[in-house]
């Protein structure tokens, strides 16, 4: 499928693709209609992320030209970067020129006189290290004072930053856009609350799809930090404990929800890094159905689906997709997978619920309850590769 | 001319953040600073760093919590970069007031004397950006149901002062869009106001009207602590103040600060 080289006019008539397990049928309509294929009392899980301007450019200390992408903010000053050389999005990512190799104590400088120190390189790869910002700068200030968002060579012209987020982005965590909320106009919020749809919050810090280097881009996505409010919970136990169903708009979305519960054998409010892959093991606890961009098959996104919906559907859907040229990419069309694939559950609160596969039970996580906290094999946290050498 | 005294009724409590253009002086900067009285974090917008920096230190010195960001509001990408950068620093934004204003080319001049481009100008300080930023940061307050979006207007708005020609109709049109975005957003728990401050002792009042006696002039903190008063739940009339009137939610209030 080709990808949307440019933000279009009106959401509302983007296409979406609405897979339905119960009917094990394919629709292909627009965005608009997404509020009538939701029932009073659903929720709808969106990341409130603003899209950083997370591009720089910058210099090493013999005056050769990188580009570096945040790919995680820890603070004000220190961050996780994936280094590129010479050049901008306008060349493909994978044909990118590789940057200098840079070791600890290296530095960079940016624009308005700005200064890094390389404070360690991956082991993984030299291409992601640790800066820290020298003085008394800080990373959101550079970004938006000399930064562009991160953007692929699909894309016609260079993004302006107010394009680059969802209609109700808020505090920027995310170094690319959670695109799948852009489905989310005022319009169609206005239409989902006039429908009696609730639409509830998480902020997730959505990283870097792709880093020009194979070996780096095999162990994306990173871990990312999430933050879930108080109300968020309520809203989706509420939602459960009535029989409603629950929707992640998009990835992160699921990443933080399912990464959350996977964790605590609950949704627990606060803060948190997910580091869940969403893999053929993944069985979703908290999730009904999702709410995605267009993807290609053989994508991660992908393997979300293929957790919420049939194979065989998803197969016959994304073939569909193809014949009728849906756009991909985070300006493309969307798809929403609806509940129906999987048995409603009741969410544990206050009491743990068996787990539907098997299981180590994890005695050291057990805190409150009588019966264990149990924890998956399969999608057991990895360790977080972080960095070895210094 | 009478103001009618209208009891105000606030009910919401303070914002724990927001972001104040124009505020390195005037209006802006009372405004500022009555905020971070009140325990408000704060992010200033204005485009000269000293001026703005000194009211920054100023805060900080009496405990507040303020940040400065040097910008010009209707700069391309402005939008996004205050919203998201103030928002970088104090988390989501409550109270987003849209007070930085240009009068145009000073002296004043009849319309019949006046160009274009100092007309684009004057638009695009005092409508576009407002919009711009209004649409930046109104789509998080709808998805949380709070905030509050408030625009500075002035009586030049609604009165026919000959040379406030350029000024007067971006104000109007100000006052209009806010109306229309109140009625976009009734129902949402978000409140869209404009506020016309009345007549205020500042720099650019004396640019407009160099003559003029500054005792007949409010004080702006005395506005400010004014146009707070009425729209949330704080102790903060002062006598000078005490004829203001005031609308309520969803449409766009005038709130006429007293004149001696």
């Amino acid at each position: 499928m080709n990808a949307a080289s440019w933000p279009r006019a009106h959401v509302r008539q983007e296409r979406l693709l609405v897979v339905d397990p119960e009917s094990g049928r394919h629709d292909d309509v627009t965005v608009a209609a997404l509020p009538s294929l939701l029932a009073r009392g659903d929720v709808l899980v969106v990341n409130d992320a603003a899209t950083l301007p997370a591009s720089l450019q910058a210099r090493t200390a013999d005056g050769t030209l990188v580009e570096v992408r945040i790919a995680s903010l820890h603070d004000d000053q220190r961050a996780s970067c994936v280094l590129f050389g010479a050049g901008d999005w306008r060349t493909d990512t994978d044909l990118r020129a590789p940057p200098p190799s840079l070791a600890p104590n290296d530095r960079l400088s940016f624009a308005g006189d700005v200064g890094a120190r390389v404070t360690s390189v991956s082991s993984s790869s030299e291409r992601l290290v640790e800066l820290t910002l020298l003085a008394e700068a800080s990373w959101a200030s550079l970004a938006y004072a000399h930064g562009a968002p991160v953007q692929y060579a699909y894309l016609e012209h260079a993004l302006p930053v107010a394009l680059a987020q969802t209609p109700y982005a808020s505090v920027p965590w995310a170094v690319e856009m959670p695109s799948a909320g852009r489905a989310l106009s005022f319009s169609v919020l206005r239409d989902l609350a006039v429908r009696g749809v609730r639409v509830a919050r998480l902020r997730h810090a959505a990283g870097l799809s792709a880093t020009g280097d194979a070996k780096l881009d095999a162990l994306l996505p990173l871990p990312e930090r999430y933050s879930i409010p108080a109300e968020t919970v309520a809203l989706v136990e509420q939602a459960r404990r009535a029989g409603k169903r629950v929707l992640a708009v998009g990835t992160t979305v699921v990443r933080a929800l399912e990464g959350c519960f996977q964790e605590h054998g609950r949704l627990l409010a606060g803060d948190g890094v997910t580091d869940l892959i969403l893999d053929a093991h993944f069985v979703p606890r908290v999730l009904d159905g999702v709410l995605a961009g267009m993807h290609e098959r053989g994508t991660s996104h992908a393997k979300l689906l293929s957790a919420l919906a049939p194979s065989a559907l998803l197969d016959e859907a994304l073939t569909h997709a193809e014949e009728e040229r849906y756009l991909v990419h985070e300006f493309g069309d969307h798809l929403l997978v609806l509940p129906g694939a999987l048995p409603r559950r009741q969410l544990p609160a206050s009491s743990r619920s068996p787990l539907r596969y098997s299981a180590t039970i994890d005695a050291a996580g057990a805190a409150d309850s009588s019966a264990a906290l149990a924890s998956t094999s399969a999608n057991q946290s990895r360790k977080p590769f972080f960095f070895t050498r210094t | 001319m009478t103001v009618p005294h209208v009891p105000s009724a606030p009910t919401l409590r303070l914002p724990r953040t927001a972001v104040i253009t124009g505020a390195s002086r005037g209006l802006g900067r009372s405004l500022a600073l009555a905020l971070a009285q009140h325990g408000t974090a704060v992010a200033l917008v204005a485009r000269h760093k000293e001026p703005l920096a000194a009211v920054v230190d100023e805060i900080r010195a009496s405990g507040g919590t303020a940040f400065g960001l040097v910008a010009d509001v209707a700069a391309p990408a402005a939008a996004a970069r205050i919203a998201g950068e103030a928002a970088a620093h104090l988390g989501d934004l409550d109270l987003v007031i849209h007070n930085a204003s240009t009068l145009g080319p000073v002296p004043l001049a009849p319309l019949a004397e006046g160009d274009e481009a100092a007309l684009e100008r004057v638009l695009a300080v005092n409508l576009v950006a407002p919009f711009a930023l209004a649409r930046a940061t109104v789509g998080s307050m709808v998805l949380r149901q709070a905030g509050v979006q408030l625009f500075i207007s002035s009586d030049a708005a609604k009165e026919p002062y000959p040379t406030w020609g350029f000024y007067g109709a971006s104000k109007a049109g100000l006052e209009h869009l806010a109306r229309i975005l109140a009625a976009e957003v009734d129902g949402t728990g978000v409140r869209v106001l404009s506020v016309d401050p009345g007549e205020m002792d500042t720099d650019m009042h004396k640019d407009a009207i160099p003559d003029a006696d500054p005792s007949t002039l409010q004080r702006p903190d005395d506005a400010a602590r004014v146009i707070l008063a009425r729209l949330y739940d704080v102790t903060a009339a002062s006598p000078r103040a005490e004829r203001a009137s005031a609308a309520s939610t969803g449409s766009a209030s005038a709130v006429r600060g007293s004149t001696l």
